[in-house]
């Protein structure tokens, strides 16, 4: 809006009574202010996700408290703990029923690389491996005001983001996949261990 | 009531299951929990006896774990009389036995009765492949099915008589068995921040060699 409206003339419009806004700043309006989470926790990060939205932090300031249980009403996956191997593929099939526009935060260290477990057999080396992620919190867990935060940046993302014109959002992009392939339990690991698609393992030079 | 040592319980054990095998496995460190080895044939009549007989009724199972025992060599040092150069002499002379591997299924028993424990005993297959069997103790302590499960499910011991013998924390389609010493983890070293020790050794297979040296070794420190 701020690139249609002169932003002087919008103000003294505002002073006079007058409230002019665009389609697109009322719909992200809406949108960011009722982001509601997928009710599910897979380890200790989900204790901290449950203090967010009790009564001390509330996330209900931010227009998130509601929780659903079902992924076909929730706009935001919270991956809050560490995905085995063995949840994986349930977590791709959650968020591939989950309706578009939709949003990841992946919380905590185990979420974001596998976290003390990255060395492990069993554990995912990060969700972003199979399904796009918005934003990362570091922590072990994260406090409250970390996933806070993060909502609060989501919020921002969701606000930045266009309806029309070339750079629109992801969402409203038809050749945007929307879904992601659930993979398989293989007889050593997931298959493929990562979706090329998705995933490229940062490229590092060191001798 | 006071727990009778272990070499009371095995006298005791071995008169009421006749035939049965029973050897004390010494542990010297700072615990000094010595434990129990039972033969597999006689595993089941011991494990009753262990729980039925009114002084011991270690009823309570808390713990079944397995180790994994890759081959080994063990060397000894033995002192022999020999004759050298025409006068008897005491040599040193080291002597290689070769013990097979195998693994051990080991179960931690207490008397919720008697209030006293720990009884250690232990079981051993006859190696670490096809013969990789032992008698399931579930039916004598019904806390050992799950773990029993997992001993299955992370080192590969077959429990005979276990009602349901599945992979508990892995999925049913793998094929390895991670807690042995030589699994090897699926190689996905693709991208290892801070790597150390074999990971390091692993991860450098996947990175890519520096092109060009960036100037780094010729900085001296200031004086």
């Amino acid at each position: 809006m701020s690139e249609q409206i002169d932003e002087g003339l919008r103000s003294e419009l505002q002073r006079q009574g007058i409230w002019v806004t665009s389609m697109q700043d009322l719909y992200n309006w809406g949108r960011r202010s009722s982001i509601w989470p997928l009710q599910f926790g897979l380890a200790c990060c989900a204790i901290e996700m449950i203090a967010t939205a009790a009564s001390r932090y509330d996330l209900a300031r931010f227009g998130g408290e509601i929780f659903r249980p079902s992924p076909r009403q929730a706009d935001l996956m919270i991956v809050a703990g560490t995905v085995t191997k063995k949840m994986a593929p349930q977590i791709v099939r959650l968020y591939n029923q989950m309706p578009d526009p939709k949003y990841v935060i992946s919380m905590g260290a185990c979420a974001i690389s596998g976290g003390p477990f990255k060395e492990g057999y069993n554990v995912l080396k990060g969700i972003d491996r199979y399904i796009p992620v918005d934003v990362y919190i570091p922590g072990c867990p994260p406090r409250p005001e970390a996933l806070l935060h993060a909502f609060m940046e989501l919020q921002r993302k969701i606000d930045e983001q266009k309806l029309t014109g070339a750079d629109r959002a992801e969402h409203l992009n038809a050749a945007q996949p929307s879904e992601f392939p659930v993979p398989a339990f293989g007889a050593h690991d997931l298959e493929p261990p990562a979706n090329p698609d998705v995933f490229e393992p940062p490229k590092i030079d060191r001798t | 009531m006071t727990l009778e040592s272990l070499e009371q319980i095995k006298g005791r054990a071995q008169a009421a299951v006749p035939g049965a095998k029973i050897d004390i496995i010494p542990n010297t460190g700072p615990s000094q929990q010595s434990s129990l080895l039972i033969d597999n044939e006689h595993a089941l009549a011991v494990a009753r006896f262990l729980r039925i007989d009114p002084a011991l009724q270690l009823d309570f199972c808390s713990n079944v774990t397995g180790v994994d025992w890759l081959e080994r060599t063990l060397k000894k040092k033995v002192k022999v009389k020999k004759v050298v150069d025409g006068e008897e002499r005491e040599v040193d002379e080291t002597t290689e036995e070769k013990i097979p591997g195998y693994l051990e299924a080991v179960y931690h028993l207490y008397s919720m009765t008697h209030k006293h424990g720990l009884v250690v005993i232990r079981m051993r297959t006859a190696d670490r492949a096809d013969d990789a069997r032992l008698p399931s103790l579930n039916s004598i302590w019904r806390s050992a099915e799950f773990q029993e499960r997992e001993i299955f499910d992370l080192y590969g011991i077959r429990f005979d008589g276990h009602p349901d013998l599945r992979r508990i924390l892995m999925w049913d389609e793998f094929q390895d068995y991670p807690m042995r010493k030589d699994y090897r983890e699926p190689d996905d070293y693709e991208y290892e921040p801070t790597p150390h020790d074999a990971v390091l050794a692993r991860a450098r297979e996947h990175y890519a060699p520096r092109p060009h040296l960036d100037g780094a070794e010729n900085i001296t420190p200031q004086q």
